[in-house]
């Protein structure tokens, strides 16, 4: 999938043996879902060389969810939508999937305190050391060596989607205007695979995408906007520490 | 961005609603045209929109509000665009805006909400700082997810969706 994934375990440890078994699994996904791969089951699907009812298990259900997912943001996350022959591909929701699953793997091995990212998406789980939740920064849209806020978090997925460079933003071709809106969103729910669909759809939606997050029971959202201001719904509230700020020079 | 541009649209008629002066309850039940007000279940970022004057969204047959003392809610105006409705609730507050909540958004529910006369924005904000604390993992867009949002908006837009 051309992405990074990092797996950090906390006491109690598991075998190397079991960081092996995820490792697989993102290397299994990778070759069932790939659209990269034009032997990968996705790919087949879309070329039509397989019919979807043959397809694997896991395929089949990550269509469903992909159209879910459109139906549920409206079209603003879209199975299709980054493909120029428009077939459904559901790559979107894919890795954050994928990264449940490795969560899962590695809790029936008996871990309780572990992080899993993969391009720059994660899923927290417990604690890091006894005490005191995960501490996960939201990249800063400027500065490379430096976090906008950080997020406090046991349990959660934690998904950001976004455009960081200035003068890149899209064009509402409707006023030639570069609109408001945002430069990230970054959206804190239980699964990351809801997460991440979450965050892409909600960056696509501009603006409201913050509130349209808020409606999704159990999900928060922290926004960086196009007017450098940092955003964030009540239910983020009490995860983000913002107090630790260095004032800009 | 179609979405964008609709919502742009619907702020600038909300700012020149509120510039003409109050809107009385009847006006804005009609315009909502629910019995209900809906309360605020999400939020958009602060604009830089200063209004003349505090307006009134209240339902309970309340006539002249006290002027700019408290917060106000105000209902927007169903906006239909091409992508869907479109519809806005706004909070004013010392005659300044404070806070807007999308109530409809194109393709998306209308949220059901809980009536109550909220006191502060469900929405905060702050500005952009850089901090260097001590932290165990980083969440950021990454080029793939750049790319794919830049996909996704163009594909929206050319679909016209």
């Amino acid at each position: 999938m051309g992405t990074t994934v990092s797996i950090d375990v906390r006491e109690p440890l598991v075998e190397p043996a079991v960081v092996d078994d995820v490792v697989a699994w993102f290397h299994d996904v990778d070759a069932r879902f790939s659209p990269f791969r034009p032997d990968s089951e996705v790919s087949r699907v879309g070329s039509g060389e397989l019919a979807l009812e043959d397809a694997s298990p896991d395929v089949r259900a990550m269509f469903t969810l992909a159209d879910e997912l459109r139906e549920r943001t409206g079209g603003y996350f879209d199975p299709r939508g980054h493909r120029t022959d428009r077939r459904p591909d559901p790559t979107g929701v894919v890795k954050g999937w994928a990264v449940d699953e490795a969560g899962a793997i590695l809790r029936l091995a008996g871990a309780r305190n572990f992080q899993v990212v993969a391009g720059g998406d994660l899923i927290a789980v417990g604690e890091p050391e006894p005490g005191r939740p995960w501490r996960i920064g939201i990249r800063h849209p400027d500065r490379e060596d430096r976090v906008a806020g950080v997020l406090r978090v046991r349990d959660r997925a934690v998904a950001t989607s976004g455009l960081y460079e200035r003068g890149a933003h899209i064009r509402d071709p409707h006023t030639g205007q570069v609109p408001g809106g945002l430069r990230s969103v970054t959206v804190i729910g239980p699964t990351l695979a809801l997460a991440d669909a979450y965050a892409t759809a909600a960056f696509a939606m501009g603006d409201p995408g913050i509130g349209w997050v808020d409606g999704q029971p159990g999900f928060a959202a922290v926004g960086i906007t196009a007017a450098d201001r940092v955003v964030w719904t009540s239910a983020a509230h009490e995860m983000l520490d913002l107090d630790a700020a260095v004032p800009e020079t | 961005m179609p979405k964008r541009g609709a919502f742009a649209l619907v702020m600038t008629m909300l700012a020149v609603v509120l510039l003409l002066g109050f809107r009385t309850p009847a006006d804005i039940a009609a315009i909502t045209g629910g019995d209900e007000r809906p309360g605020v279940t999400g939020s958009v970022g602060t604009t830089g929109v200063t209004t003349d004057g505090a307006t009134d969204g209240a339902t309970d047959g309340a006539t002249a509000p006290p002027a700019q003392k408290q917060a106000r809610t105000v209902t927007g105006p169903v906006v239909s665009t091409r992508w869907g409705t479109v519809q806005v609730e706004i909070t004013v507050d010392g005659g300044q805006l404070k806070d807007v909540a999308a109530l409809q958004l194109p393709g998306g529910d209308r949220r059901s909400a809980s009536i109550s006369s909220r006191v502060e924005p469900t929405l905060r904000s702050q500005a952009l700082s850089a901090q260097s604390a001590e932290i165990d993992g980083v969440s950021g867009a990454t080029y793939t997810s750049v790319a794919y949002a830049r996909s996704l908006q163009a594909a929206l837009d050319s679909a016209g969706i």
